[in-house]
């Protein structure tokens, strides 16, 4: 069996002195979408921050395409192509749409005017703002330009926090259904998300964390269809 | 009535002064606006850098005047100008390099901050005493007039006369060019616009590969041009006085906050606010009254010039009781 | 673990250790005569004075920073505000002076108020569009009504005796009862500027304190009627004998025979003496005051919202009112100062306000006594007036020291020239490095 793209693997960590993830696991493939649920406080935010390298892994490792990133600070895994779209504060409000997608292009030096115009492609209701001030846009909107800003980088891992928090059940479909067209490219998904079923429909592979350790792994239509997962974490 | 007459003096009395001195403090406050934006703290040192710069110009100014080299009317300080801002930049690093910087790491809270820009302003300003003591130095050469009274009554034959000293045009001049320069820096190139970014939302800046120390430098830098700048410009339109720094903080800060901290357009806005409000208030209006056919009793003067401060204190007032964002919505509060 | 044993142990006897050293300092500054020392008791008592009434100053700002964590920038400001008390409430009554203007101005500065508070309730009451005009209007009517009454009455109050007088005088009541009285007005000026500041971010406090303490400073200087402004007031009662009267006395200068003292030296001895016996008995009592407000509830309370805003806030103290009762109380500590350091001096002289000597030198007092522990504010603000006042005559020393080598010439008598400039640079290095390597200060909170 090859590696899968991303493995993260049997992390144990947190902020302080208390643990806060015990042995959480998780991998994509190419393409795949991975998504994480799981209760309030099962650290699944936490999780997906150790893959970035906002915190200090007391144990285990993660390797990207096969090199291990262990060590790596959130910068220099941005270079090795991790795209990370933070929960909240998540655009630059006072700078212009395509302003916020040139910072997201900060790193590059090569000519980003082709991603840009892929990123206008996949989100046309942003490019028609692209001179207006950020902060300006509806919730859906301002998303929407967070996940442009880190599709940039052009890369190969794209993680999002919560991306369809506090946005209305229309704007989730779409936001998902451009989420499954940018897996479509051949980009990875990692993604957290409190909508569970919404968003394991759209898994691939779904995570079900409970106090910092895997509890449930499988394909999403599984977890979806397993009974036990149904009761404890979707509500029935 | 005599319109003409009143509008001329409006111009010489009001306009003019209330112009240069809005643009000083345009640039001051600009400066202060910037360092909170980037590094978030309100800099009591910036009064002090604009005397320690300033005191440095004046000294490259008599070393170029001692070697013969002037700029015909225009003051030779604009020529030390450059020389100037390049060495209190350099101190200026120096302070965040030793001062500033263990802060940020730290993540301390804004008010450490403002504490340790205190201790900066007692080195810098003991610094000034040190090169240049603490007279009235007047370093102003060249022509003294742009339009004198008399030419100005010569060519119009009004009563009224009017007249631009040199160091008033070229402050008017000198801070339209700074403010050009400084707003296409920030929106065009890609070293303003991670400052901008930075400012903005300091963790995604970092995400997406800004680095912080160089935007901070930069800033530094910045500020410190504008700082030393708008100090030469006041020097050369009143006199050198190291004192009068520590004094003009006031109204900078006020014009920074009324235009909205971090914000550089509301900084400049608020410069001319400022500026206007204190020189309307503290103008005896007696003589365009009389233009305008009023006979009143007193001065019709609203303030005397020595309160002049209160004018700043009560515009932040005011905008801090209705709007602590400021005019133009910045960050804070 | 035995470390911080070690640590703790070593912190309880720091700040009698550190008292103990400042005593000899002082003893040395009285009986030592050579290039550091005066080897004057009148020199070394004289600085101990000021130094009991910074440290109270002190104790003001650290109620401020050390219990809120609240920067006034305007120390100076409610300082001179004390400090106009024993003016107005001690000195004796300016002859004409009521008569000339005395209730014209006082209805004026009511008319002032009132229009404030007026503008105050328009803003609250009206609602709508009318409520820009009324409020302008308002301000306006008021201003025309409050420069009609009040300039004439200016006009008479300083035309009255203007050489020797020109102002209102005061009440002629006894001085000490004028400390109080400063404590108030500082008081007063604090609710103000705390009540619009207070509650936004931490540094616009600083700033509008920063404007009122201008303010307040130029208002003295430039109302003649009030205290004669540049003009200085001269001449303020004191709570304790004359010198020239202790002479005169033949009972003390037997004492003071005894002692083998002479009578002038003496007397001097003896004021200075029953000075920072009254200093020291208002210091204690201001100490004991704040340690019992810290032990209680309220100070544990304010403690707390010190140390966390956010939590405190969030379990339902309202932290805006709490900051704005101690920043009221530590300006009113301020202006207990100011008022006993004008009564020391016998002199109101509003051209000394300057807000690097009032306003920062206290604050580095704080910072260097250790923030928020009263003992540490008392010890550094005793330590570092001691230090600000022997720079003086150090500083040049030092640079006749350093400058020896050099030749003479313009570079070197320019160098020995601006040794005095050197303290404000000491200053702020002493500042910088307490915040960098010791941010608890030489006596640290408990």
């Amino acid at each position: 069996m090859t590696e899968p793209y991303l493995s993260a693997t049997d992390m144990h960590g947190g902020y302080g002195k208390a643990d806060i993830l015990n042995g959480c696991t998780l991998t994509v493939d190419k393409g795949q979408i991975a998504v994480i649920v799981g209760p309030n406080g099962a650290g699944k935010s936490t999780a997906m921050k150790a893959v970035f390298g906002m915190l200090n892994l007391r144990e285990g490792r993660v390797t990207l395409g096969g090199e291990d990133i262990t060590a790596l600070t959130p910068q220099e895994r941005v270079r090795k192509g991790m795209g990370f779209v933070p929960q909240t504060h998540n655009i630059f409000p006072t700078m212009t749409v395509e302003e916020n997608l040139e910072m997201g292009a900060f790193i590059r030096e090569d000519d980003f005017r082709d991603t840009m115009a892929q990123v206008y492609e996949l989100f046309p209701a942003v490019a028609d703002k692209r001179k207006q001030n950020a902060g300006e846009l509806s919730g859906g909107q301002r998303q929407q330009v967070a996940v442009g800003r880190a599709l940039m980088t052009k890369p190969s891992l794209l993680m999002l926090d919560e991306p369809t928090a506090g946005v209305s059940p229309i704007v989730m479909d779409e936001l998902f259904d451009r989420i499954i067209e940018v897996a479509r490219t051949g980009i990875s998904i990692l993604m957290v998300e409190q909508n569970a079923r919404q968003a394991l429909e759209i898994a691939d592979i779904g995570y079900v964390l409970v106090q910092g350790a895997n509890r449930y792994t499988d394909s999403g239509q599984a977890l979806l269809a397993d009974p036990e997962v149904r009761r404890t974490f979707l509500g029935g | 009535m005599d319109i003409l007459n009143a509008l001329v003096a409006i111009l010489n009395f009001v306009v003019i002064p209330a112009a240069s001195y809005g643009a000083q403090l345009a640039l001051g406050a600009l400066g202060v606006t910037l360092i909170y934006g980037i590094l978030r703290f309100s800099n009591f040192a910036h009064g002090d850098t604009m005397a320690f710069g300033t005191a440095l110009v004046i000294l490259v100014t008599w070393g170029l005047q001692a070697i013969g080299i002037d700029l015909g009317p225009v003051p030779t300080a604009l020529l030390a100008l450059p020389i100037g801002i390049a060495l209190c930049s350099v101190f200026v690093l120096g302070t965040d390099r030793t001062v500033y910087r263990f802060y940020r790491r730290k993540r301390s809270d804004p008010i450490i901050l403002v504490m340790a820009s205190v201790g900066v302003m007692f080195i810098m300003n003991g610094l000034t005493r040190l090169v240049i003591g603490v007279d009235e130095i007047r370093f102003d050469d060249g022509a003294r007039f742009l339009v004198s009274v008399q030419q100005f009554r010569a060519w119009t034959g009004l009563s009224e006369g009017l007249s631009l000293r040199v160091s008033q045009a070229i402050t008017l001049a000198v801070t339209a060019l700074a403010c050009w320069a400084l707003f296409r820096f920030l929106s065009r190139s890609r070293a303003g616009k991670a400052m901008r970014a930075y400012s903005d939302n300091e963790d995604l800046a970092l995400l997406s590969g800004i680095d912080p120390e160089r935007v901070v430098r930069l800033t530094w830098i910045i500020a410190t041009a504008l700082a030393v700048t708008a100090g030469t410009l006041y020097g050369l339109d009143k006199s050198f006085k190291a004192f009068n720094y520590f004094q003009i903080l006031l109204p900078i800060f006020a014009a920074a906050i009324v235009g909205g901290l971090g914000n550089p357009l509301g900084a400049v806005a608020g410069g001319f606010i400022v500026a206007f409000s204190e020189v309307a208030v503290t103008y005896p209006w007696k003589k365009i009254a009389n233009y305008l056919g009023f006979q009143p009793e007193g001065l019709l003067q609203l303030l005397s010039t020595e309160y002049k401060f209160a004018v700043s204190f009560v515009i932040l007032i005011v905008v801090l009781l209705f709007r602590p964002t400021g005019l133009f919505r910045g960050k804070s509060v | 673990m035995s470390h911080t044993r070690q640590a703790e142990a070593h912190g309880a006897w720091r700040a009698p250790v550190l008292f103990l050293v400042l005593a000899l300092l002082f003893l040395a500054e009285g009986t030592f005569r050579n290039a550091l020392f005066s080897g004057s008791w009148n020199t070394a008592l004289g600085i101990l004075n000021m130094g009991l009434i910074s440290a109270i100053m002190a104790l003001g700002v650290n109620m401020q920073w050390g219990y809120a964590g609240l920067f006034n920038a305007g120390v100076v400001g409610f300082l001179a505000l004390g400090g106009l008390a024993p003016v107005l409430v001690s000195t004796p009554p300016v002859q004409g002076a009521w008569a000339a203007g005395g209730p014209r101005v006082i209805l004026a500065l009511a008319v002032g108020l009132g229009t404030l508070v007026l503008a105050a309730q328009v803003w609250k009451r009206v609602p709508g569009r009318p409520r820009v005009l009324a409020l302008i209007a308002v301000l306006v009517l008021g201003f025309v009504l409050y420069r009609f009454l009040f300039d004439p009455a200016v006009a008479a109050i300083e035309a009255n005796n203007s050489a020797s007088a020109g102002n209102i005088g005061g009440l002629g009541w006894p001085v000490l009862l004028s400390w109080p009285v400063g404590a108030l007005m500082a008081a007063a000026a604090a609710w103000g500027v705390g009540k619009v500041a207070l509650g936004l971010r931490s540094d616009y406090l600083a700033i509008a304190t920063l404007g009122i303490g201008e303010i307040i400073v130029a208002v003295m200087r430039n109302e003649e009627w009030l205290s004669r402004g540049v003009k200085n007031m001269s001449g303020i009662p004191r709570p304790v004998p004359y010198e020239v009267d202790l002479q005169a006395d033949p009972g003390f200068v037997a004492r003071a025979a005894e002692w083998g003292l002479s009578p002038g030296l003496a007397s001097g001895i003896w004021v200075k003496l029953l000075y920072a016996g009254l200093f020291t008995a208002v210091l204690l009592a201001l100490i004991l005051l704040a340690e019992l407000a810290l032990k209680s509830p309220w100070g544990r309370m304010m403690r707390a919202i010190r140390d966390n805003e956010t939590a405190a806030g969030a379990m339902g103290k309202n932290v805006t009112r709490r900051h704005l009762q101690i920043f009221v109380i530590g300006s009113a500590v301020i202006g207990l100062a100011g008022a006993m350091m004008v009564t020391l001096d016998g002199l109101l002289s509003p051209n000394s306000f300057n807000p690097l000597r009032y306003t920062f030198l206290i604050w580095v007092m704080v910072i260097v006594g250790g923030s928020g522990n009263n003992w540490g504010a008392v010890l550094g603000a005793i330590l570092i007036w001691f230090l600000w006042i022997k720079a003086e005559v150090w500083g040049p020393e030092l640079m006749r020291l350093i400058t020896l080598p050099l030749p003479e010439g313009a570079f070197r008598s320019h160098m020995l020239g601006s040794a005095p400039h050197m303290r404000f640079i000491a200053l702020g290095l002493v500042l910088l490095l307490v915040l960098r390597f010791a941010p608890r200060g030489l006596v640290p909170e408990k």
